[in-house]
């Protein structure tokens, strides 16, 4: 079966795309939008956006989240900030610049009319959070203000200190329990989607199982969003939460949704290196930093002298360096792969060689601690906990991490998957940073699809099918029920000898080293015969205690590795097929002669998108072709 | 370093429950309390005992979700951190220590030291919010917000939502978590239409869902890990018992055809 890739971009001028698109889009009458159910899976930024404003326009909407509360979602940990093209300082942004600096971030590998769109909406989103009392940063005389950050020369981002993602996600979540309160929304915690029911080609419900009481259940709606993040924990170890996981999108792209681009991984310079062996997580310290903050090595290789106490000559700040027009603020993926290369070659500095400096006397000693202190005073204190050193008084050692994933599932432009009535929103589907993530977009393209995307574009879709149709004892729904129930009982059944743990450190091991921030040919190939050796061990090796009848963490665990493993194995896939070096995607065999990335737009100006084909059968890549109207294609020049 | 781990140990809401005692060897002053626990988990599931159960996610300090009382005290000893900030070099070879849920009515027990927290999203859902729908605001700059003010709403923001400050107040009052919210949006121009509405049905519905009265004892500021002040419960008081004189439910009229 072939996927449908119609992008369905509007036709017209990229000015006009969205405001042709919305008149076009089909209306359901006020009186009739309370006949319609919606799901929404996921309540962060995205998902929690998207169920507020379906809400308070009348649908019905049940919105599901894993955690105990929809504020606990993993948007609440981004830190830096929100980019909107409002040119409040006056220094040549615009929603034009905003969408090129978009396009060139990501590597050429973004649809256009979607970029264009985000720019436009991003003045809404600050309007709408302002609006809902978000306490972003301000001037004296009371207006907002802004910062800068990687891979832009304008400061368009707005934030509130080092917390950015916890305002706008509270400014959701309380606008989402305003809906739960009048009603329009009921809220399922502890809830977790575990499959996608799809019925007559539609989407129609899902499946969860209550992580209290073990119950299975059907939910049944006439359209499904997901809003249910990224999947940067299939190497383990990463910025993500403990909990954040692949398994809804996972569900969704074995029941015929395909996947966009799913090697696209963004591996964040700026985080905190790992400690130990049994290191749970890694945690990043904002990109913020480095408006402040230079970035340096030692010149000679494992000196182990204190920071302190190496001369301002036998210092190499590497970035300033090689990118001197963009300096300590050049996008995440070249900063990332220069530490790489530092440490590569022995320059790094900490346990193992596996880090560099990030340092702040300069800025400490122009602005006076007072005022670092108040831009970056929650970031210090964070890096001072987990380290016991005091980064006021020494440089932080930092290493880059994975942080986020561009991929996701494929959408068109309306946010619709390949499956007819499957909207997929935020960072769960890979439509706007191509093949990397500029600093401060992630909010800024969650809150765009949940406020001021879906709205329309869901309400487009309902206003063309007929409510209701199907109960949840429809033989598709007990099937799908049942086979969640079976995936249970066969997981609680194993008692292996290994850990759920143990195993998905393994499969992180083998992402990080052929999977990470470089990537080859022989690794990945290597990769793709490892990976299901991993699975076949879980599968017959995994102990997972207890029973499913009540909360059963170790089980949540199980499920999520299990999807992973299958994950890594398509990551892995992409990676090698897609021939080329793109943004975060660095194949060391297309490099150019100063170890840049080199893109090939005669064979890849293309996203990859990828279908299903039956558990352990190589699945089918398409593509869906790239046109650069507007951007022309170049290679990224940050020196 | 080895450490003595004596945790509260309960299957069920309705289940009774003990204290067990573990003994952890090779603990890193490096780890964070939480990562410990994963090793001890990690040891028990092999040992084919079930592991313990508690509430975790990001391990930054910002969702919230972790918290359980070490030694009687939310989040352990180090003041403004959470359970999961907290790492082992506080602690030495030999120490023993006692982890149980954070308790109060409002907040039963699931299983472990996992707790039901639901009773702060009523409480929220209650008048915890300003009323804008989307799409139907003004420009950003339009309202200028004295930075002293957008600076103490953001103060009040911080708060994650953790419940320390309900287990540690000896009258399991939910002041500080509602006080926080109520200063948050009384602080910014935009919160200043629903004032009187906010503070009284957010007051009301924190005593319907089974939290204490406060009485100044003040160890909710103490333990609070993101610094939340006791002000803020002098702020909710004053702004309740101002809205008890002057507000009026709305007029419920219908419009003319």
């Amino acid at each position: 079966m072939a996927l449908n890739l119609d992008s369905n971009i509007p036709s017209g001028p990229i000015e006009q795309k969205w405001d042709k698109a919305k008149f076009d889009m089909k209306l359901v009458n006020p009186s009739n939008k309370r006949k319609y159910s919606v799901i929404v899976v996921g309540s962060g930024l995205a998902g929690g956006a998207a169920a507020a404003s379906m809400g308070e326009l009348g649908y019905n909407v049940k919105c599901f989240c894993f955690q105990d509360s929809p504020r606990r979602a993993h948007s609440i940990a981004a830190q830096g900030g929100i980019n909107a093209a409002k040119n409040y300082q006056n220094d040549g942004d615009s929603v034009y610049r905003l969408f090129y600096d978009t396009i060139k971030g990501g590597d050429f590998r973004a649809r256009e009319a979607n970029v264009y769109r985000l720019a436009q909406v991003s003045v809404d989103i600050i309007d709408q959070c302002v609006a809902q009392g978000v306490p972003f940063a301000r001037e004296y005389g009371g207006v907002l203000a802004n910062r800068s950050f990687g891979g832009a020369q304008v400061s368009r981002t707005f934030y509130a200190r080092g917390q950015t993602g916890q305002q706008l996600l509270l400014g959701a979540y309380q606008a989402l329990e305003r809906q739960v309160d009048a009603g329009s929304v009921k809220m399922f915690y502890r809830s977790e989607m575990l499959d996608l029911i799809v019925i007559d080609g539609r989407a129609r419900g899902i499946v969860t199982r209550d992580l209290v009481t073990g119950a299975v259940d059907v939910h049944i709606a006439d359209a499904v969003c997901l809003g249910t993040g990224g999947y940067g924990n299939a190497f383990f170890l990463s910025t993500n939460a403990k909990g954040s996981n692949t398994t809804a999108i996972w569900r969704a792209y074995k029941k015929g949704a395909g996947f966009g681009n799913p090697c696209f991984t963004q591996i964040h310079p700026t985080c905190i290196p790992q400690s130990g062996d049994y290191q749970s997580k890694l945690t990043l310290m904002s990109e913020s930093l480095r408006n402040d903050g230079r970035i340096w090595v030692p010149k000679k290789k494992s000196d182990t002298r204190p920071a302190n106490t190496i001369p301002e000559d036998e210092r190499d700040y590497y970035l300033e360096r090689r990118y001197p027009a963009f300096g300590n603020l050049c996008p995440r993926d070249i900063a990332s792969r220069a530490a790489k290369i530092c440490c590569d070659e022995g320059y790094g500095v900490g346990p193992g060689g596996r880090g560099v400096y990030l340092d702040f006397a300069a800025s400490i000693g122009r602005l006076g601690k007072s005022t670092i202190e108040e831009r970056y005073g929650n970031l210090f204190e964070i890096y001072e906990r987990i380290t016991g050193d005091d980064p006021y008084a020494e440089p932080m050692r930092i290493y880059p991490a994975v942080h986020y994933t561009m991929g996701g599932l494929w959408v068109d432009y309306n946010l619709q998957s390949t499956i007819p009535g499957l909207f997929v929103l935020g960072e769960a589907n890979f439509s706007d940073h191509g093949a990397n993530r500029l600093g401060a977009s992630a909010l800024m393209q969650g809150l765009a699809d949940g406020y001021f995307v879906i709205p329309y574009t869901l309400g487009n879709y309902l206003a063309q099918v007929k409510p209701g149709g199907v109960d949840e004892n429809h033989p598709e729904c007990r099937a799908a029920k049942d086979a969640v129930q079976a995936r249970a009982a066969k997981l609680l059944s194993i008692k292996g000898k290994k850990t759920v743990d143990e195993l998905h450190r393994e499969l992180g091991k083998v992402m990080w080293e052929d999977c990470g921030m470089a990537r080859n040919a022989a690794g990945l190939d290597r990769a793709i015969q490892r990976i299901p050796e991993i699975r076949e061990e879980f599968w017959n090796n995994v102990n997972v205690p207890g029973s499913g009848a009540d909360l059963n963490q170790s089980l949540e665990r199980a499920g999520r590795v299990a999807d992973f493993l299958e994950l890594g194995e398509l990551m892995c896939r992409d990676a090698l097929t897609r021939e080329e070096s793109c943004g975060g995607h660095f194949r060391e065999e297309y490099q150019t002669g100063e170890g840049e990335a080199l893109r090939d737009d005669e064979k890849f100006c293309h996203a990859a998108v990828w279908e299903y084909q039956g558990d352990n059968q190589a699945p089918l890549r398409h593509i869906e072709p790239l046109a650069f109207e507007h951007v022309h294609l170049a290679q990224r020049n940050y020196k | 370093m080895k450490i003595i781990l004596n945790i509260w140990r309960q299957q069920n809401a309705t289940a009774a429950g003990k204290m067990v005692r573990y003994e952890m060897p090779g603990v890193s002053e490096h780890m964070s309390f939480l990562e410990m626990i994963d090793v001890l988990n990690e040891t028990l599931t092999r040992k084919g005992e079930d592991p313990v159960t508690f509430e975790h996610d990001c391990r930054e300090g910002i969702c919230g979700c972790c918290g359980f009382m070490i030694d009687g005290i939310p989040h352990g000893p180090q003041r403004g951190t959470t359970v999961c900030q907290l790492h082992m070099r506080h602690y030495k070879d030999g120490d023993e220590v006692w982890l149980e849920p954070f308790r109060a009515k409002a907040f039963p027990v699931i299983k472990d030291l996992m707790v039901d927290r639901s009773s702060f999203d009523r409480i929220i859902a209650s008048g915890g919010y300003i009323s804008i729908n989307t799409g139907s605001a003004p420009d950003g700059n339009n309202l200028p917000v004295v930075k002293k003010c957008s600076g103490m709403a953001m103060d009040s923001a911080s708060c994650i939502g953790c419940g320390a400050c309900v287990a540690a107040c000896p009258n399991a009052s939910a002041s500080l978590f509602v006080s926080a919210k109520i200063t948050h949006l009384g602080q910014l121009p935009q919160g200043q239409a629903e004032r009187d509405r906010r503070a009284m049905r957010m007051v009301v519905k924190m005593t319907e869902e089974g939290f204490g009265y406060c009485t100044n004892t003040g160890e909710c500021e103490a333990v609070c890990p993101k610094g939340i002040k006791i002000e803020n419960i002098a702020r909710m008081h004053r702004d309740y018992i101002k809205a008890s004189v002057t507000y009026r439910q709305e007029a419920q009229g219908g419009g003319a055809g």
